[in-house]
């Protein structure tokens, strides 16, 4: 075991499951890399590296540039998703998911629902989210909740390299289309992954540490953030426990309400937008679940109803900081219980 | 001259780089006698208690209470009360700077390797002396090769430790055809003879106790010593719900008391130490090899494996360890061992020696080895 970074551990998943299966392949914009021009092949990986490398093992009948046209090739994973094939499609950035809507919402999420389970989609959809990035607001949102809202497709979150390589093997061996979302700010952060193949079940959240004053339920990237103002408050006598719910759809309302219920306070981070997010979503589930447990009011820490700005200062004030949730922590401690 | 003692981060075992300062049991300026309880230490795998390593005054706390800190880290000054507050300062500028003169020269983590012998593949951790006496390590049942950590680190300079993962285990081979000792041992002496190892030691803790017996009896010549920690097949009884257990949970708030039941002191299990169980029972295959296993190893309460009459007939210098509050296999399987074999019974101590009393185990597998030579 190695340590490896969140790209290389996306990166091994991905070859090691088009090793085991031969239906698994690869699509997307510039995924390889100059196809159909003269030059160097394999020359991007995708626009970050995440895929580099796998065209020369696997070729280009299993990694395929494709036009940039998200329209068509998610329509075109769909579709082969559908009849056999188990392709993962890279769409850059979330936020330009929305020109494929019906392929997914319509098409992919539906027809195992309404061929009355004769039909299968086992597709994933990898892309990037999330702010940092000095990207601006059309290539920096987080827009998870939008597809955990819709029943037949699952999200999934990974907040490090050993949950991404994980999740994203199960994302492919699961039958159903997974919407798997990268955080650009988190490719080159490492932690210890196993060299071996290896899959987290979705719908089984990580209590990422263990502690009795209040519960941080923190989603993707905001897991980092929530173990580092954890570790400060274990310093002022606030003992905190810190849950990643690893996919959003399905939740695992259990142990979130379990963690709850033994800290009696909680607070929800989330880098989303607060309205119809995750964090509001998970406070309501807590509330009609958990009420009696609850010493304190429910907490959310997100970003504002804002879209992201280009801005640098202003985006470093617009992400949730480990000062906020430190300090929403303190607030709920604080509060006189009931 | 006045003493002053430094409190550094310990290292316990090869892997152990860094740890965390969970809490202290003494408060700065408190009194503290040599031996007492002084704060516990939580690695990525385990969590324990640091003695005080001398009586005085603890003058100066440096490490915080859930800070993480490099081995050798200094965490905390011990002095009596005539030492000035001028002599600590200059004690820790001198201690920070000789570590960073040391620092980059700091021995490099010992990494596990691969190695295939016929149609295994077996991850290997190998620490000592390439020429010294090797000493073979076989793990239990859902163990890996980071059960003798502390084992290794304490042999290593004198011995040739090798520890690998057993077949269905870790990063070795998870197809397994049957889990039996049979085809556990032919992969093992594959491994031997692929590593050239004409005479060794053996040690073999639970299943890789019995799978050492296994494995001494196939070829007595080769085998110095052998010595086993709580081994299984010497006794009827296990239990079973451990096992089952084991394999069943998925969450880590059912697994921790599964793994309470392996050692006396339940706070030894770490959350780290659940963590770990959950992700090698993840790995591809790792759960079917490890059910395989299993089903030939218990039928409830009962055993399935027996080499206790075999081993009382092998010629090589034995040694059998016990914790006297073991729970899975019961220490009165020691029962009538002695004194053909030499018999250590700790107490105190679980299903895990080699992890809850690691001097003592060292200290009686090291005699072992020097009579055996």
């Amino acid at each position: 075991m190695a340590k490896k970074t969140y790209r290389q551990a996306i990166n091994e998943a991905l070859r090691q499951e088009m090793e085991r299966d031969p239906r698994v392949v690869l699509m997307g914009e510039d995924v390889a890399g100059g196809m159909g021009s003269p030059g160097e092949d394999d020359a991007w990986g995708g626009p970050l590296g995440v895929t580099k490398g796998l065209m020369p093992i696997f070729g280009r009948e299993r990694v395929l540039d494709t036009p940039i046209s998200e329209s068509a090739f998610i329509g075109a994973a769909v579709g082969a998703a559908a009849s056999g094939l188990r392709p993962v499609a890279e769409l850059m950035f979330v936020d330009f998911m929305g020109v494929c809507f019906d392929q997914i919402f319509n098409q992919g999420a539906k027809l195992r629902y309404m061929f009355g389970g004769k039909a299968k989609v086992p597709m994933v959809i990898r892309t990037m989210y999330g702010a940092g990035f000095r990207a601006a607001s059309q290539h920096s949102q987080c827009l998870y909740s939008l597809f955990t809202h819709i029943p037949g497709l699952k999200v999934a979150l990974p907040s490090n390299a050993y949950e991404a390589k994980g999740l994203l093997i199960q994302a492919i061996r699961d039958d159903d289309p997974v919407i798997f979302f990268e955080h650009k700010a988190m490719y080159d952060d490492e932690a210890e992954v196993p060299d071996e193949p290896y899959a987290i079940p979705f719908g089984e959240a990580n209590v990422a540490r263990e502690g009795d004053d209040v519960a941080i339920i923190a989603l993707g990237r905001m897991v980092n953030l929530a173990l580092e103002a954890a570790g400060q408050l274990e310093g002022e006598g606030i003992s905190c426990a810190v849950v990643d719910p690893r996919t959003t759809s399905p939740l695992d309302t259990e142990t979130l309400l379990e963690v709850v219920e033994e800290c009696g306070r909680v607070v929800i981070v989330d880098e989303a937008h607060p309205r119809c997010s995750m964090a509001r979503d998970i406070a309501a589930v807590i509330a009609e679940e958990a009420f009696d447990a609850l010493e304190a009011p429910v907490r959310t820490v997100t970003a504002p109803h804002a879209p992201v700005p280009f801005s640098p200062a202003l985006e470093d004030a617009y992400i949730p900081s480990t000062e906020k949730i430190a300090a929403a922590v303190r607030a709920v401690a604080g509060h006189p219980g009931g | 001259m006045a003493t002053i003692t430094p409190v550094v981060m310990p290292k316990w075992g090869l892997a152990m780089q860094e740890g965390t300062v969970v809490g202290w049991h003494a408060a700065p300026g408190a009194r503290v006698e040599k031996g007492q309880d002084l704060l516990d230490i939580e690695t990525s795998k385990i969590a324990n208690l640091l003695e005080a390593p001398a009586s005085g005054r603890l003058r100066r706390v440096l490490a915080r209470e859930g800070e993480t800190l490099p081995v050798g880290a200094l965490l905390a000054v011990i002095a009596e009360e005539n030492v000035s507050e001028e002599e600590i300062d200059r004690f820790v500028e001198a201690f920070e700077a000789q570590r960073a003169r040391e620092a980059p020269a700091a021995e490099k983590a010992v990494e596990p390797v691969v190695v295939e012998a016929g149609r295994w593949r077996f991850r290997l951790l190998e620490a000592g002396p390439g020429d010294a006496p090797p000493v073979l390590f076989l793990h239990g049942f859902g163990g890996d090769l980071s059960n003798w950590s502390l084992i290794q680190a304490a042999l290593a300079p004198r011995w040739r430790t090798l520890a690998p993962d057993l077949p269905g285990h870790g990063g070795s081979s998870k197809a397994l055809e049957r889990g039996d000792l049979a085809e556990l041992a032919d992969a093992l002496e594959a491994l031997i003879h692929g590593l050239g190892l004409d005479r060794l030691h053996l040690v073999g803790h639970s299943l890789g106790g019995a799978l050492a017996v296994e494995l001494a009896v196939r070829d007595p010549e080769r085998v110095l010593s052998l010595a086993l920690l709580a081994p299984a097949g010497f006794g009827p009884d296990i239990a079973g719900s451990y096992i089952e257990g084991f394999l069943r949970e998925r969450r880590p708030r059912k697994l921790r008391p599964v793994l309470e039941m392996l050692v006396a002191d339940a706070t030894l299990v770490g959350r780290e130490m659940v963590e770990e169980v959950l992700r090698f029972k993840r790995l591809d295959g790792a759960l079917e090899a490890l059910t395989r296993i299993a089903a030939r190893l218990h039928e409830g309460d009962r055993q399935r494996h027996a080499v206790r009459e075999r081993f009382l007939a092998l010629p090589m210098p034995r040694l059998v360890i016990w914790g006297a509050e073991d729970r899975i296999l019961p220490s009165g399987h020691l029962e009538g061992l002695a004194p053909a074999v030499e018999i250590l019974r700790l107490e105190d101590c679980g299903h895990l020696p080699q992890i809850e009393r690691p001097e003592q185990v060292c200290a009686a597998l090291e005699r072992l080895f020097r009579e055996a030579r």
